[in-house]
C-alpha cells in the first residue's frame, strides 16, 4: 500500500513540480493525521471510561464511607453525575479530561493532574537518557552488523540484541543493582539521589524542569549533579539496552537496503574511502527512517519504565501508577494511563510528521 | 540395516521431496519437510527449538522430575545457597526447593503462553480478515478499533485492566490476550487484501459460497504462515508481560510458583541471598530466548521476503 502511495506521490510531485501543490498535500496529510489522532484519543478515553465503570470499587462509598445515610449517598451520586445515562457520563468525562481534570487522588489527596506533573519529569529524564544510550550504541552496532552481514560481528550483535528482547527488564535491573551497587559499589542505589542530597535538592535547588540533572546543573550544584548521575546511570543503561536491541536491528536492515543501492557502487567506483561510503553516504540516508524508529522506541520506553521505576524506586509516572494500583486509587491509575497513552500517540504522530518534513519523497 | 530398509528410507525421502504431489496431504508433507530442512540448517533456531521442547517436557513431567513439593515449607532448609546437597539451585525463604518451583512454574508459563497464543491470534484473525474482505465501512471501523488498542502501551493497558478486574492469573491472561490481538488483525488484513481479488476466490463465489465460508475456509488458511511467525515471535513478549504482572503482584498470587512472582519475593533478599531472585529470572530469560531464536529462524524459512533482513 505504502509503495503504491509513495510511487503516486513521487509521480505527481515530479509531474506538477509546483511548490504550492506540495504544501497543500503536506497540509492535507497533517490534518488527516490530526483527525485520526483525535479519533484514537477518543477511543482511548472510551476504554479508560469503561475500565473505570467495571471497577468493583463503588466511587460513592469511597467518598461517603460505610455508615452514610441513604440521603447522603443519593446526594453524592447526584453530585458525581452517576444518575445520568452512560453516554452523558462519558460526555462529562471527556469534558473533564480535556480540562485536565482527572479527579482527586485518594493516595495523595491532590488533584491527579498535579501529581502527574510532579512525577512525569523523572520518567522523561530516564526515558531520554535511555534513548540516548540506545542510539549511541544501537546505530553503530546496526551499521557494523550490516557491513559484516552473515559473519561473526553480525551474529554477535544479533544474539546480543536477542538477549535484550528476552530478558525481563525488572530482573536485569535487580541484577545490575546486585552487581554494580551491592558488590562493586560503583553506582548509587535506588532512588534519584542519596537521602542527604535529597534534602539539599528539595531546599537549595529551584525546580525549573523537574529533572534533577538539569536543575542541579542550572543551579551550579555540582555535587548534587554528580550524585544524581551515579543514580541515573544504571536504570538508564538497563532501559537503554532494550531500545538498543530494537534500534540496532532496524539500523541493520535499513543499512542493508542502502548498501545494495547503485549510488553506493558509484561512490566506491569514484574512489571514496570505504568508511566515507558507509558512515556518510549510506548512513546519511538511513537517518531519515531511523527517526521513526527512535521515536517509537522512545514511546515504548515509557512502558518499560513502569517496571524499571519499581525496581529502582524511581519517582516517575510508572511508580506512581503502580503505587496507585495498590491503594485502589482508580482516578490516579486511569489519569496516568490516559497521559501515557496520549504521550504514546503524540510520539507516533510526531515521528510521522518528522518523516514527512525530512523525507522529500514522503511529501 | 537390510537393503530393503534402505530402499524404504530412500523411498520415503523421495516421497517427501517429490515435485509431483499426488494428493493435497502429500503436497503439505513435502512443503513441511522442505521447510524443516531449511530450518534445521539454522543452528540458532535449533537451539531455540531445543529450549522450547525442554520447557514442554519439563512442564509435562514436573511431578516426576521434581524432588520435592512446590508448596511444602521446611524451616530447616531456609535460604540454602545453590549446590547445597539435595538442592542444586538452592532454596527460598520458606525452604522450598527452587528447582522444584522452576519445574512447576514451567507449567504456569506454558499455560499462559498457550491460552494467549490461541485466543489473541484467533480474535485478531477474525477482525483482520473481516476488515480486509468486506472493506469499506467495516474496514474503517475495525481498523480504527485496532489502532486504538495499538495506541496504548501494552503493559499499561494490561495494568489498568487488571486493576479493574482484580489481580489474579486468570485476569492477567485475559488482560494480556486483550492487548495482544491488534498486530494479528493488521497482519491478517494485509494478507486478506492481497488474496481477496484472486481468481480462486471469484471461483468459489461463483459456486455460491457465502462470506463466512470464504473467509474461514479460503482466506484464513492463507494468513496462517504470517500469523504463526508472529505468534512465535510474540511468545517471548507474552512471557515477559506475564512475568512483569506477576512481579508487580498483579498476576499469579502466592504461593503459586510463577517465575515473575518468585523474582519479586526474592527481591527482599537480593543483597544477601542473591540466588532467590536470580534463578527464576534466568529461567524466564532462557525460555524467552528460546522462543525468540525459534521465531527468528521460522521467519527466515516461512517468509522469504524478510530472510535477508
Amino acid at each position: 500500500m505504502s509503495d503504491a502511495q509513495g510511487a503516486r506521490r513521487r509521480i505527481s510531485a515530479a509531474g506538477s513540480g509546483l511548490r504550492q501543490a506540495r504544501a497543500t498535500r503536506l497540509l492535507f496529510g497533517v490534518s488527516r493525521t490530526l483527525i485520526s489522532l483525535a479519533i484514537t484519543f477518543l477511543g482511548l478515553l472510551l476504554i479508560t471510561f469503561i475500565i473505570g465503570r467495571v471497577v468493583p470499587i463503588d466511587p460513592v462509598l469511597s467518598i461517603v464511607g460505610e455508615r452514610a445515610s441513604q440521603a447522603q449517598i443519593d446526594q453524592v451520586r447526584e453530585q458525581l453525575g452517576l444518575n445520568e445515562p452512560l453516554m452523558t457520563q462519558f460526555g462529562y468525562y471527556i469534558w473533564d479530561v480535556l480540562h485536565g481534570d482527572f479527579g482527586r487522588s485518594l493516595m495523595t489527596s491532590q488533584p491527579v493532574i498535579d501529581d502527574i506533573a510532579r512525577f512525569f519529569p523523572a520518567t522523561l529524564e530516564l526515558a531520554t537518557l535511555a534513548t540516548i544510550v540506545g542510539v549511541l550504541f544501537g546505530v553503530p552496532g546496526g551499521v557494523l552488523a550490516a557491513v559484516h552481514q552473515g559473519r561473526w560481528p553480525d551474529q554477535a550483535i544479533r544474539v546480543f540484541g536477542l538477549f535484550g528482547y528476552s530478558m525481563p527488564v525488572f530482573w536485569l535491573g535487580l541484577m545490575g543493582l546486585l552487581i554494580f551497587y551491592g558488590e562493586l559499589g560503583w553506582v548509587g542505589g535506588p532512588g534519584r539521589l542519596d537521602a542527604t542530597y535529597e534534602l539539599m535538592y528539595e531546599y537549595d535547588v529551584p525546580t525549573v524542569t523537574g529533572a534533577v540533572l538539569i536543575d542541579s546543573a542550572l543551579a551550579g550544584a555540582w555535587d548534587i549533579f554528580r550524585n544524581a548521575l551515579s543514580h541515573v546511570i544504571l536504570p538508564s543503561l538497563v532501559l537503554g539496552y532494550f531500545s538498543l536491541a530494537y534500534i540496532s536491528r532496524m539500523t541493520r536492515s535499513f543499512m542493508l537496503e542502502q548498501l545494495s543501492q547503485e549510488y553506493v557502487t558509484t561512490a566506491r567506483v569514484k574512489g571514496a574511502p570505504e568508511w566515507r561510503v558507509i558512515w556518510v553516504h549510506a548512513l546519511g540516508n538511513v537517518l531519515i527512517p531511523l527517526i521513526t524508529v527512535i521515536a517509537l522506541s522512545y514511546a515504548s520506553l515509557l512502558e518499560g519504565s513502569v517496571l524499571t521505576e519499581t525496581v529502582f524506586a524511581w519517582p516517575g509516572l510508572g511508580l506512581y501508577i503502580t503505587n496507585a494500583l495498590f491503594s485502589a486509587d482508580m482516578n490516579a491509575v486511569l489519569g496516568g494511563t490516559v497521559v501515557v497513552g496520549l504521550v504514546f500517540i503524540s510520539l507516533n504522530l510526531l515521528s510521522d510528521l518528522l518523516y514527512r518534513v525530512v523525507d522529500p519523497r514522503a511529501r | 540395516m537390510t537393503s530393503q530398509d534402505q530402499q524404504a528410507a530412500v523411498g520415503s525421502r523421495a516421497w517427501l521431496t517429490s515435485d509431483q504431489p499426488v494428493s493435497r496431504f502429500h503436497a503439505r508433507c513435502v512443503q513441511a519437510y522442505l521447510a524443516w530442512r531449511r530450518l534445521s540448517q539454522n543452528w540458532l533456531a535449533m537451539v531455540g527449538l531445543g529450549i522450547v521442547l525442554a520447557l514442554i517436557l519439563m512442564a509435562i513431567f514436573a511431578p516426576l522430575l521434581a524432588p520435592y513439593s512446590p508448596f511444602e515449607q521446611s524451616l530447616e532448609t531456609r535460604l540454602l545457597p545453590p549446590f547445597s546437597p539435595g538442592h542444586w539451585l538452592g532454596t527460598d525463604e520458606f525452604g522450598r526447593d527452587l528447582w522444584t518451583r522452576i519445574l512447576y512454574g514451567a507449567r504456569i508459563t506454558l499455560m499462559i503462553v498457550a491460552l494467549v497464543a490461541v485466543t489473541a491470534p484467533l480474535f485478531g484473525l477474525i477482525i483482520g480478515t473481516a476488515a480486509g474482505y468486506f472493506g469499506g465501512a467495516v474496514d474503517v471501523v475495525l481498523m480504527r478499533l485496532t489502532d486504538i488498542f495499538l495506541a496504548f502501551p501494552r503493559l499499561i493497558l494490561a495494568l489498568a485492566l487488571v486493576a479493574a478486574l482484580g489481580p489474579g492469573i486468570e485476569n492477567a491472561i485475559l488482560a494480556i490476550a486483550l492487548t495482544a490481538w491488534p498486530p494479528y488483525a493488521r497482519v491478517a488484513r494485509a494478507e486478506t487484501i492481497t488474496v481477496r481479488n484472486s481468481d480462486y476466490i471469484s471461483a468459489i463465489k461463483l459456486q455460491g459460497a457465502r462470506p463466512p465460508r470464504i473467509i474461514l475456509g479460503h482466506i484464513m488458511p492463507m494468513c496462517m504462515s504470517s500469523v504463526i511467525i508472529r505468534v512465535t515471535l510474540d511468545m517471548a513478549g507474552i512471557i515477559l508481560t506475564a512475568a512483569g504482572l506477576g512481579f508487580l503482584g498483579l498476576g499469579a498470587q502466592p504461593p503459586m510458583p510463577e517465575w515473575g512472582l518468585m523474582i519479586s519475593s526474592g527481591r527482599k533478599f537480593l543483597f544477601d541471598q542473591w540466588w532467590v531472585a536470580t534463578v527464576p529470572g534466568l529461567a524466564i530469560f532462557i525460555v524467552s530466548l528460546g522462543f525468540n531464536l525459534l521465531g527468528d529462524g521460522l521467519r527466515d524459512v516461512l517468509d522469504p521476503r524478510s530472510a535477508s533482513k
